[in-house]
């Protein structure tokens, strides 16, 4: 389902923080109706590129280049009030930190609402009907009861639901989900999976989900990018990268992926070498350090090239990845 | 073994409710007490009678019938605490309530505005706390002269950086919590968020200044007044009662002590409805 314009477009986005360019170069593609998974270790990036689409990034952070794109309109041209009236409504966002999310003080009913009236100015009552139904549709049982509760009164899951309710409230054209079963429980976090699976179905959402589990990315992506210090390393469909991944970061990467006929739950860690702060990677490709087929070709920058339909890798040595054990 | 639990369950909920409304009650009577003052008090606060000073609670002279003592000019100290009711609780309230509400909505500003706004509004509360009292009030009496608006607005000129500073530090934690972001970044002005998200999450602490600050508001009444700052003798306020009872303490303790009385337990009242109120707009807790 690729329609003739994709939903969400960054082209060659470039965040520095103290001159370190921690985002570099990042280019992502979304269209309606596909779950994009944006992966990595942890302080890859992955946080700030979700933030910049809607220039939500934190003060010491600059977006130094590269142009983002939302259904034809250039979201890094638009002034801060039309970029307001964008967020929430168009584009909507789940942050990291799903609890301190809620309001403590304010009814559940009220936070799902909150976009719709500042974004269509709807009256309580319309308002609250619109709620409930958004909550019954994320599988909110007794969503009037809900409704009326405060965040303390209902468990993490529950609240993780309203928090998508209310995300999903104005029916946003992109979703954007930062580790959005990272806290949760395994039963809970495969019904939120189930639910943003039924709601890019059903609704055509786009959805950018970060992670950094690849167990997530298997079971609900239809893409993905896979990024290391700031570099989109690979990306393209799901399958094509599970299956003969040309970047040595992700070969590594599906290693730790436990399976049932295998060695117990690897950690990532258990990739040698450790990722290097911001702005302390080697010149050329970053992963050079920590990858079994680096040469001194490694020393230039490795651009990112098609080595299938839609699949990208930046690698000097993408055919030989598959030798790696 | 499970009756007597529930028993005493049902006591101790009785005794919190009955001591949520006990000091509404009071407080109503104090007000009261003050707004119907000509008709309640027994006597003119102002009528002196210099053949009956300092006499005991219960005497009888002349037309007088001193249920609460009379003080060192005569007068009826029962009928000088109901009409002191009407200086205390007025200047009490209106400067709690206005130093509370400028000091919030600065420390507010500073709080979530940050920047050259938070710069300018904290160094003016610096500069402001550092202005002592005193020299304030001596400073504005010389400029507007005596009144009681003065006093309220003295008080509020020196009472409201305490809100600001309370209001300032819980804001800037608030603000910084993802679900205020997520208001502000959706273009919700920020006396919206200011309203809906920050103001009930801090309104708590607030409460608990401002039933602190209740009390001593009727104290630096006296003391403004004792300056010649507010309402001047022979009117009476519980504070100069107060005051110039202190000195007869040693021959005639009812003039200092019966007001001082009424003031504890106006403050307590006020505690007790602000642990109340802190707790209502609390859902956490009721
Ligand atoms: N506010 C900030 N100030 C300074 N540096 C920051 C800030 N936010 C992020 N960084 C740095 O930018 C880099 C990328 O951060 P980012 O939050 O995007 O990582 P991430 O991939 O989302 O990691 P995680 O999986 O832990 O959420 C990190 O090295 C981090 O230290
Ligand atoms: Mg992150």
């Amino acid at each position: 389902m690729n329609a003739a314009e994709p939903v969400l477009a960054m082209r060659d986005v470039a965040i520095e923080i103290g001159g370190a360019r921690v985002v570099d170069g990042v280019s992502i593609t979304a269209s309606a109706g596909r779950i994009v998974a944006l992966v990595g270790e942890s302080g890859c990036g992955k946080s700030l590129t979700a933030l910049s689409i809607l220039r939500l990034l934190p003060k010491a952070a600059r977006f130094t280049g590269g142009t983002v794109e939302l259904g034809g309109r250039v979201l890094s041209a638009m002034s801060e009030e039309q970029l307001a009236g964008v967020r929430g409504d168009e584009v909507a966002i789940i942050f990291q930190e799903p609890i301190a999310s809620l309001n403590p003080l304010m009814r559940a009913g009220e936070q799902v609402e909150e976009a719709l009236r500042l974004h269509r100015g709807l009256g309580s009552a319309e308002a609250r009907r619109e709620a409930i139904a958004m909550m019954t549709r994320v599988g909110i049982s007794d969503a009037e009861r809900r409704a009326e509760q405060y965040p303390f009164e209902l468990s993490g899951g529950m609240c993780q639901r309203i928090m998508i309710a209310a995300a999903l409230i104005c029916r946003p054209k992109l979703l954007i989900a930062d580790e959005p079963t990272t806290a949760l429980d395994v039963t809970i976090q495969a019904q939120i999976l189930d639910l943003m699976r039924d709601l890019r179905q059903s609704a055509g959402t786009a959805i950018l989900v970060i992670t950094h589990d690849m167990g997530v990315v298997a079971d609900l992506a239809d893409d993905v990018c896979i990024m290391y210090g700031g570099r989109i390393v690979e990306s393209g469909p799901v399958d094509a990268i599970f299956e003969e991944p040309r970047h040595p970061y992700t070969k590594l990467l599906l290693a730790t992926i436990p399976k049932l006929d295998g060695p117990r739950k690897v950690d990532l860690k258990t990739i040698a070498g450790v990722v290097p702060a911001a702005g302390t990677w080697p010149d050329g490709c970053r992963f050079r350090n920590r990858c079994p087929l680096a040469d001194e070709a490694c020393a230039t920058v490795p651009p990112l090239v098609e080595v299938g339909p839609d699949h990208d890798t930046a690698c000097w040595h993408s055919t030989r990845v598959a030798e790696l054990a | 073994m499970s009756g007597l639990v529930a028993q005493r369950i049902t006591f101790s909920q009785a005794l919190v409710k009955t001591s949520r409304w006990w000091p509404v009650a009071l407080i109503a009577m104090f007000v009261a007490a003050a707004i119907f003052a000509p008709l309640i008090a027994p006597y003119d606060p102002n009528a002196q009678n210099l053949v009956g000073r300092l006499k005991p609670p219960g005497t009888v002279s002349r037309t007088f019938h001193y249920w609460l003592g009379s003080d060192e000019l005569g007068r009826d100290v029962l009928s000088r605490i109901i009409y002191g009711a009407r200086i205390s609780l007025t200047v009490a309230f209106a400067s709690v309530i206005l130093s509370g509400a400028v000091g919030v909505c600065l420390g507010m500003m500073a709080g979530y505005r940050r920047g050259w706004v938070e710069m300018v509004i904290m160094r003016v509360v610096d500069v402001f706390l550092s202005i002592p009292a005193i020299l304030l009030a001596i400073i504005t009496v010389a400029v507007l002269g005596p009144s009681l608006l003065n006093v309220i607005l003295v008080l509020v000129l020196t009472r409201w950086p305490r809100y600001a500073r309370v209001a300032y530090g819980q804001t800037l934690a608030v603000a910084n919590m993802p679900y205020v972001r997520l208001s502000a970044f959706m273009g919700a002005s920020a006396t919206r968020v200011l309203l809906r998200h920050v103001l009930p999450n801090i309104i708590g602490a607030i409460t608990v200044v401002a039933t602190l600050e209740f009390g001593l508001m009727v104290l630096f009444e006296a003391g403004l007044s004792f300056l010649g700052l507010g309402v001047q003798p022979p009117t009476a306020s519980w504070g100069a009662i107060l005051s110039v009872g202190r000195n007869y303490l040693a021959n005639a303790w009812w003039i200092a002590t019966l007001p001082g009385a009424c003031l504890f337990l106006l403050v307590l009242a006020i505690n007790l409805i602000g642990d109340f109120v802190r707790d209502y707009l609390d859902p956490r807790i009721h």
